[in-house]
């Protein structure tokens, strides 16, 4: 950078390559594009929702690498060669729905359904972290580790506390997931 | 938001060359708190320098018996570590106590301590804050403060820290590891975080360019019975009101070593030696632990709006120390 230049003439776009529902993307982004943004407006996946824009309200939860993460507080550039799914990668090529979207079908889990995908995109992250082992603030710091959780309705309200619902749909969101678990009373 | 230069580290040393190259830097992390402070304005680099390739997510047993946790360690990875479950449950506890399922998934154990208060003034650029500028004077001392500091606080700044991890860390009596250009220094994790004084701009110990690479967990500490507590508005996903962090050692019936940290009642986790001294080679009752807990206390200097906080600390304090007693609390016998 020469001396001529203020601090902020640096380039502020690069290329970026990310892995979105099993299919490559490369992208110039400018640096300040959250991983939302691109989905939504370049990518068209409208399925990922702005809610907060802020990590609070998780309307905007997807899969990075496997892992729930609010996509909203994540910058494109830093994710290049991630692999990104969202909600309209869990069907796969198929017309069915997911068990996780079945379930949310069958229990109507949701009013306006605004903040479903994200809800259901937690909700398939936070059972593959129980069934890895992973614990939560309402686990027994006794239970061994490296164990599967069983999730029942304290578990599953504790992981998906940062998913908030407007419409206060809750506790069907709760049978919901419950009968993916395999846990659910009828 | 203004545009920024973007580098992506990859060693250490070339994060501080960027670092150093961009006056008005930050380093990148998990980036949960940072991102949301450039949303919001708070937070203005000119460059990110992204540390997130470094190779800083293990999670090591040292030759002496310590842990060295990297710095990249994930939130949920290191609550979920068997080695931390087992012998260091206050942490693991205090990691779950924060923050939803997805941030934990994104956030590191170095970006946990570097995060921001959430005092709401520090937040809304339109409000006066000694913290985001210094000397521009300070909102939340005659507003809204219920979450605000009762100890340690001072004229220009009243804001908490918002780390559950932080306050599980200083009564763990772990140490944080520094990456500078005049090389590794590790300093006490009670001893990271700064009250706020005359420069309350200042969170931290760490000096421009530095980058946190690992905390370590001492073996002093390893498999003590420990635990953490956290009060809040909401069952999940809230921060804390008080918190309290508690390593407790009770041998031939006395207290043989004792680590209390609070949260959320200071601008650092608040290693409570007083109280600890006061119990060092005491018999582990009850009433001991509620002196205890008084005696630390007593220096606290409520705000209008949040004297609550320090009866609620105290009554953390004292339930979570006398859970921790061997075989349930010693009977009162020296009550009478």
């Amino acid at each position: 950078m020469g001396s001529e230049h203020g601090p902020r003439s640096a380039p502020h776009r690069s290329e970026t390559t990310l892995r979105v529902n099993g299919k490559p993307h490369t992208l110039t982004v400018d640096h300040r594009r959250v991983l939302l943004d691109v989905l939504r407006e370049d990518l068209d996946l409208t399925g990922a929702k702005k809610g907060c824009d802020h990590g609070q309200c998780g309307a905007c939860t997807v899969l990075v690498d496997g892992r729930r993460v609010n996509s909203c507080l994540l910058l494109a550039v830093a994710l290049d060669g991630s692999d990104v799914t969202t909600v309209e990668g869990l069907s796969g090529d198929g017309e069915d729905p997911h068990p996780l979207q079945r379930a949310f079908l069958d229990r109507d889990a949701f009013q306006c359904g605004y903040c479903t995908p994200g809800q259901i995109c937690s909700a398939l992250g936070a059972l593959a972290e129980a069934e890895s082992g992973h614990p939560s603030h309402v686990t027994d710091p006794g239970a061994p580790s490296g164990r599967p959780v069983a999730l029942d309705r304290d578990e599953i309200r504790e992981r998906l506390s940062g998913n908030l619902c407007r419409c206060g749909a809750y506790p069907r969101i709760v049978d919901a997931v419950q009968d993916v678990t395999g846990t659910g009373s009828t | 938001m203004d545009t920024f230069a973007y580098v992506r580290a990859g060693s250490l040393a070339e994060a501080a060359e960027a670092f150093a190259a961009h006056p008005g830097a930050r380093y990148l992390g998990g980036g949960t708190n940072l991102v949301d402070l450039m949303k919001l304005g708070v937070e203005r680099p000119t460059a990110l320098v992204d540390v997130t390739r470094l190779p800083l997510a293990e999670v090591t047993e040292l030759p002496d018996g310590s842990l060295r946790i990297g710095a990249l360690v994930r939130n949920s990875d290191l609550a979920a570590h068997p080695l931390v479950r087992d012998r260091y449950p206050a942490l693991s506890q205090a990691v779950l106590a924060g923050a939803s399922g997805q941030l934990r998934n994104a956030a590191t154990t170095g970006g946990n301590l570097l995060q921001r208060t959430r005092c709401p003034y520090f937040q809304d650029v339109s409000k006066p804050c000694n913290k985001r500028e210094p000397g521009n004077g300070c909102a939340a001392r005659e507003g809204v403060h219920r979450d605000h500091a009762v100890l340690g606080h001072s004229e220009h700044c009243i804001a908490t820290h918002p780390s559950d991890l932080a306050v599980a860390l200083a009564a763990l009596d772990a140490e944080v590891e520094l990456y500078g250009t005049a090389g590794v220094r590790r300093v006490a994790a009670a001893g990271f975080h700064r009250l706020p004084g005359e420069e309350p701009e200042r969170d931290t110990v760490i000096e421009p360019g530095e980058i946190v690479t690992a905390v370590v967990l001492p073996a002093a500490t390893a498999g003590l019975p420990s635990a953490y507590r956290k009060a809040r508005d909401r069952a999940s996903y809230a921060f804390a009101l008080a918190s309290v962090a508690v390593v407790l050692e009770v041998a031939d019936g006395v207290v043989a070593r004792v680590g209390i940290a609070f949260g959320a009642l200071a601008h650092r986790p608040w290693r409570a030696r007083r109280a600890e001294e006061a119990l060092l080679g005491a018999a582990p009752t009850p009433a001991a632990f509620e002196r205890a807990a008084d005696l630390e206390l007593s220096e606290a200097r409520p705000l209008r709006d949040n004297a609550y906080k320090v009866p609620l600390a105290r009554n953390l304090a004292v339930d979570v120390l006398t859970r921790l007693v061997p075989d349930g609390p010693v009977p009162h016998e020296e009550d009478s």
